[in-house]
């Protein structure tokens, strides 16, 4: 191959394969530029930021929407993302969460003109680091995306100037996250070189070989190792047990608006990333020819006609492969359901304490990571076993993912707004708001409800769907533990419900309304209906997201 | 597809009380009169379309017919339409003359606590709104097929309640509402993994044809229908095809989970402590005194009436169809618990000073029959082979479970009656009534005579059936059941002189003690009218009830003996001529015990 093809060949791929399924991303960083540029004009004192930042997303939505999933997993840009519908699918969740968190922060008036342009664009710079983890095929872009998604988080949690809470809070996450980052490099640094390349689905293979061969053996400690210290950056990025303690305290430091968009965004990005290096790590994949002594890979496409000569032979050293990857697959199972069972159960219990709402919502958003842990187990383990099952509990992980967007946005909408109303965000201040603002409450009851999983809402179906795989998966004890930590979740959130309903108003307090029929009701009231919809009617979304599920563990 | 062809009518009857709640929701506020008047007239609809749903209808009738088809054993209605493909979910409805006479009562109770909302003044539209909530809730759940379906609605009465009780209810009201609501929640997420083992432990390609067909399932699950035995498994939430799966000769459920016990064995257990929390059954009773206590007068008749007798439901139509082995192991808890509750709601209802308490914890000893009564088949059966004797325990428990709704709601208005007036409940300071109240105390009489168990009155009927037939499985059992019955009449009796008895009123309030007005004799009047017409003609709901739970019983004397099996005197036909025969015996029965001692060889 000359230097002239190599040329040929990457421009190829890059402008008829990756850059069509990276427009999205491309969108996003357009916007960010535009972002910038419009700050020179307009000098912070009109919206013209919120207008950018809104046609940029809408923008990056459609085309997000417009773009048909591939037939099967294109590798692109030399094999560093994938595309496939996952990663279609959780792009297009990440970009309506930044719509509709961007109409959220207009409506609660958080930022304000003068930040608004910063805001924005750390906003977009970390779900541009999203958009990258949710497609990462390489270990590189793995660690990449996490970073890119997480230094704009640090600045937001202290994007209020002069704010001590906040500078704390933000300095405290940016030390947390740097050292969590730190000991995930070194985690996939001696995994990287372990295997010799950074390339998953090579990974995989070599990782096969090294497990299949007895001369492997010497290697485990670094192997097992290497897999705790990646998935401590995993948990930090989760806000799992023992990697939590930032939780409440960046959530309380920083506005409800960056708590809902940590809370969610980031932890849907890290969970969706989370799949695809267990999955991909724990599975060879049946469509990969030969394996390749050159780490950089190009398009698969090229490679299509070989591998269907190839499939009957490989068929045979991919099913030994997968046998020898078992012990791979039990230890990652293993290891994320005891986050899991710990997770749930000490995020509910320490949720009994709180008076400040966030720090209630930031511990109801550890416990919500330990059940989205569960299914991660359930479906590694199911992998080796019925790779259809496993796609289905990829499936009710993205289906939890998707309601779990709206439940948590529409819990910190609810603190925004209450605290734009009543300057305060303590759970006392909240005594009797059902007297004047029945409606709102009606709303916020929906969404506590839907939080804790009563039917018929969609947080008991999202529920209802990880419990039944993560049993599938024979975890019955997990399951055990997440049904008895619904229950212990039932007295925190039902707290906020008596609170706003049972209780009397305090004296002395300023008659808060909060009326239905303003825009900012008139947000929590589609969110309640979209809850309630989605609990009764869960089957389109649901098969979405078995949709999404069906090109993983190729 | 006409208004009265089951699936829409079905459907109209769970979900109108809903649509009521939604009118009310939209009309503006302040209306408080026409509030209550919208929800009263939609349960009086309801109720309506429930007593059409129960006139006798002819066999051939069609399709279009909803009308209950006497006689039959069978589930009558039932109909299945896709709601949650990916999981096998169906919204699946179908009566039987188990939950039929359930429904009625429960529609029938719903228009009387409706009724006896009118002294609510505090939140009106809001109140409305969750009644009517709460009655989908319930309906839905008597006429689920789908287990899913079944679970959903069972959770969705949580939350009106938990307001119901904690809004409009006495002082302890919010101690009061999320003890209940943790009891029940308790419950319920055990019943989760319970449903979840079952679930993934059916599979429908296993059931023979005629079992398929009686599941009632949608044609699209019928297609997929596959007995080669080479079909990946289909997972299935429909209540009737579990029961055929676990009934069936090589039970899926028959698999070890943990502890060295089955799926189903650890499903029943799941089971019958979620819905022994709602009987409730000791010892997971104590939100029940708390509960009644602070609720308002309507909701205690509703508790009372209809939300206890979903658990008792929910044991005769989950928990022993679909876990027959498991059942048997286990009937000794069962029958203990039923007993220990008997004796132990008796005893304490007698060292009640708060006369709510003292009816929430007869509640506890009544529902202790019903128990008792479910539980008591499955080892009677292994002495003679016969199912006599658990076809009498089973109709017993559930005769009882009408009669208890009846009286015990009956109890709590009376009760709501006289605190309106004089503002306490303290037993001591209560007496004189009868002369300053004496429509009132004629009523009460009646009522509280139905829940002692007089013959004559309701109360008799279902109390006779269940300790006649726990003789025959434990006579220590026997000895104790038949016993309570004094302790019943022991503070019931007592009750009665405190209150209404004695010289003159001496407590506080006694210048506002005036008669029963028009619109509490409205309510009260008709609940006395059925507790009488149900213990003097029995039969009205046997009609109903005694072809499904004699199926039930022989189905699971099949499911454990096989061939050694038999129905016992009233042999099972499951045709309309061999049913009056049927009926007869069981009315003998109830007039004369030694009856039953002549047949047994």
């Amino acid at each position: 191959m000359t230097f002239y093809e190599l040329v040929q060949n990457s421009l190829r791929d890059s402008l008829g394969t990756s850059i069509p399924a990276f427009a999205p991303e491309l969108l996003l960083c357009a916007t960010i530029v535009m972002l910038l540029l419009g700050r020179m004009f307009s000098g912070g004192r009109s919206n013209l930021a919120y207008v950018i930042m809104m046609v940029g997303c809408l923008a990056a939505f459609v085309v997000a929407w417009r773009t048909d999933a591939p037939e099967k997993p294109v590798e692109i840009f030399t094999g560093m993302l994938v595309h496939d519908s996952f990663a279609l699918f959780m792009r297009r969740l990440l970009l309506l969460f930044v719509i509709l968190f961007t109409s959220f922060t207009r409506l609660s008036g958080t930022p304000d003109r003068q930040t608004a342009t910063e805001f924005y664009t750390l906003i977009l710079g970390a779900t541009l680091g999203m958009c990258l983890m949710v497609s990462a095929n390489h270990m590189l872009i793995v660690f990449l995306g996490i970073e890119m998604a997480s230094v704009p988080s640090y600045a937001l949690v202290g994007v209020i100037k002069e704010r001590r809470v906040s500078a704390e809070a933000a300095l405290k996450f940016a030390v947390f996250g740097g050292g969590a980052a730190g000991v995930m490099l070194y985690g996939i640094s001696l995994l990287v070189g372990t295997l010799g390349t950074a390339h998953l689905p090579t990974m995989s293979v070599r990782l096969a070989e090294l497990l299949g061969s007895s001369a492997g053996s010497e290697y485990h400690p670094i192997l097992v190792l290497a897999g705790l210290m990646i998935m401590v950056g995993f948990a930090f990025k989760l806000s799992a047990v023992p990697f939590h303690f930032w939780t409440p305290d960046v959530f309380e430091g920083a506005t409800a608006e960056v708590a809902a968009f940590l809370s969610i965004a980031s932890k849907a990005a890290a969970l969706a990333l989370l799949l695809r290096v267990t999955l991909g790590l724990g599975h060879v994949p049946s469509t990969l020819d030969t394996p390749t002594t050159v780490p950089v890979r190009y398009a698969v496409s090229e490679d299509a006609g070989t591998a269907t000569a190839e499939s009957a032979s490989v068929s045979g050293l991919v099913t030994d492969s997968n046998a020898a990857l078992l012990p791979a697959r039990q230890y990652s199972a293993w290891l994320i359901a005891l986050f899991a069972a710990v997770t749930c159960t000490f995020g509910n219990l320490a949720a009994y304490g709180q008076d400040n709402m966030k720090r209630l919502l930031a511990y109801s958003t550890i416990a919500h990571a330990g059940y989205m842990l569960m299914p991660v187990a359930a479906a590694i383990l199911l992998a080796g076993t019925d790779p259809e099952a496993s796609r289905f509990t990829v499936a009710a992980i993205g289906f939890y993912i998707a309601v779990y967007l709206f439940m948590n946005l529409g819990a910190f909408a609810l603190v925004a707004f209450l605290r734009n109303e009543l300057g305060s965000e303590q759970l006392p201040d909240y005594a009797g708001l059902a007297r004047r603002s029945p409606g709102f409450v009606i709303c916020a009851a929906v969404v506590m409800f839907s939080l804790v999983g009563l039917p018929p809402l969609a947080g008991f179906a999202a529920k209802f769907a990880i419990f039944a795989q993560t049993y599938e998966a024979g975890l019955l004890s997990l399951v055990v533990i997440g049904v008895l930590n619904t229950l212990f979740s039932l007295f925190y959130y039902l707290r906020v419900v008596k609170t706003m309903v049972l209780d009397p108003e305090p004296e002395g307090r300023p008659a808060p309304t909060i009326r239905i029929w303003s825009n900012a009701g008139f947000y929590c009231a589609l969110i309640a209906v979209l809850l309630v919809a989605l609990g009764v009617f869960w089957n389109p979304l649901f098969a979405e997201a078995q949709f999404a599920a069906s090109m993983l563990l190729p | 597809m006409t208004l009265t062809s089951p699936p829409i009518l079905l459907s109209l009857i769970v979900f109108l009380p809903a649509v009521g709640a939604l009118v009310i929701g939209l009309l503006p506020k302040g209306r408080d009169e026409l509030f209550k008047q919208v929800a009263l007239a939609f349960t009086l609809v309801v109720a309506a379309l429930t007593l059409y749903l129960a006139l006798p209808g002819q066999p051939g009738a069609g399709a279009d017919s909803a009308r209950f088809l006497l006689g039959t054993a069978q589930m009558q209605h039932a109909f299945s339409i896709p709601w949650i493909e990916s999981f096998n979910i169906y919204y699946a409805l179908g009566i039987d003359g188990i939950s039929l006479p359930l429904i009625l009562l429960t529609s029938f109770l719903s228009v009387l606590a409706m009724g006896a909302s009118w002294t609510i003044d505090k939140h009106v539209k809001a109140y409305c709104i969750l009644f009517l909530l709460l009655e989908t809730g319930m309906l839905g759940v008597f006429m689920a097929l789908d287990f899913f379906l079944f679970y959903v609605f069972w959770e969705v009465m949580l939350l009106p309640m938990y307001f119901l009780i904690g809004v409009w209810g006495g002082p302890r009201r919010e101690y009061a509402a999320i003890k209940f609501f943790l009891f029940t929640m308790a419950g319920s997420v055990l019943m989760l993994v319970a449903l979840l083992a079952l679930y993934f432990n059916s599979d429908l390609n296993q059931l023979g044809p005629a079992q398929l067909a009686a599941s009632h399932l949608h044609e699209t699950v019928v297609e997929r229908y596959d007995p080669s035995g080479t079909a990946e498994p289909q997972h299935t939430f429909n209540l009737l095809a579990l029961a055929h799966q676990g009934q069936s000769e090589n039970s899926p459920f028959s698999q070890l989970l943990v502890g060295g016990k089955s799926i189903q064995w650890w499903a029943f257990l799941l089971l019958l402590i979620g819905f022994l929390v709602k009987v409730p059954a000791v010892p997971v009773h104590t939100w029940l005194p708390d509960a009644h206590v602070e609720a308002p007068t309507p909701i205690s008749m509703i508790l009372a009436g209809v939300l206890l007798k979903m658990g008792g439901y929910g044991i005769i139509r989950i928990c022993y169809p679909v876990c027959p082995d498991a059942a048997y192991e286990l009937a000794w808890l069962v029958c203990t618990l039923g007993v220990i509750s008997m004796v132990y709601g008796a005893f304490a209802a007698m060292a009640q000073t708060d006369f709510k308490r003292l009816v929430a914890y007869s509640s506890v000893s009544h529902m202790g029959y019903v128990v008792l009564g479910l539980g008591v088949w499955s080892i009677s059966g292994s002495t003679g082979m016969t199912g006599d004797y658990w076809k009498m325990g089973m109709n017993g428990a559930m005769f009882q479970m009408i009669a208890h709704g009846i009286s015990s709601a009956g109890m709590f208005f009376l009760v709501g009656v006289i605190y309106e007036r004089v503002h306490h409940r303290n037993l001591d300071d209560f007496g004189g009534l009868f002369g300053r109240m004496p429509v009132y105390t004629g009523v009460s009489m009646g009522i509280f005579f139905a829940a002692l168990g007089l013959p004559g009155l309701c109360g008799f009927i279902g109390e006779i059936l269940v300790v006649l037939s726990v003789w025959n499985y434990s006579q220590v059992l026997a000895v104790i059941s038949a016993s309570v019955m004094i302790l019943t009449a022991g503070y019931i009796l007592w009750t009665l002189q405190r209150v209404y008895l004695g010289p003159e009123y001496k407590g506080p309030h006694g210048d506002e003690i005036r008669p029963i007005t028009q619109r509490e004799l409205a309510i009260a009047a008709p609940l006395l009218a059925f507790a009488i017409i149900l213990g003097v003609y029995p039969k009205a709901v046997f009609n109903y009830m005694a072809p499904s739970v004699n199926k039930l019983v022989d189905d699971l004397g099949q499911a454990r003996y096989g061939n050694d099996y038999s129905g016992g005197i009233e042999k099972q036909t499951g045709s309309v001529e061999r049913i009056e025969p049927a009926e007869n015996e069981l009315a003998l029965r109830e007039i004369s015990p030694h009856r039953e001692e002549a047949g047994q060889p």
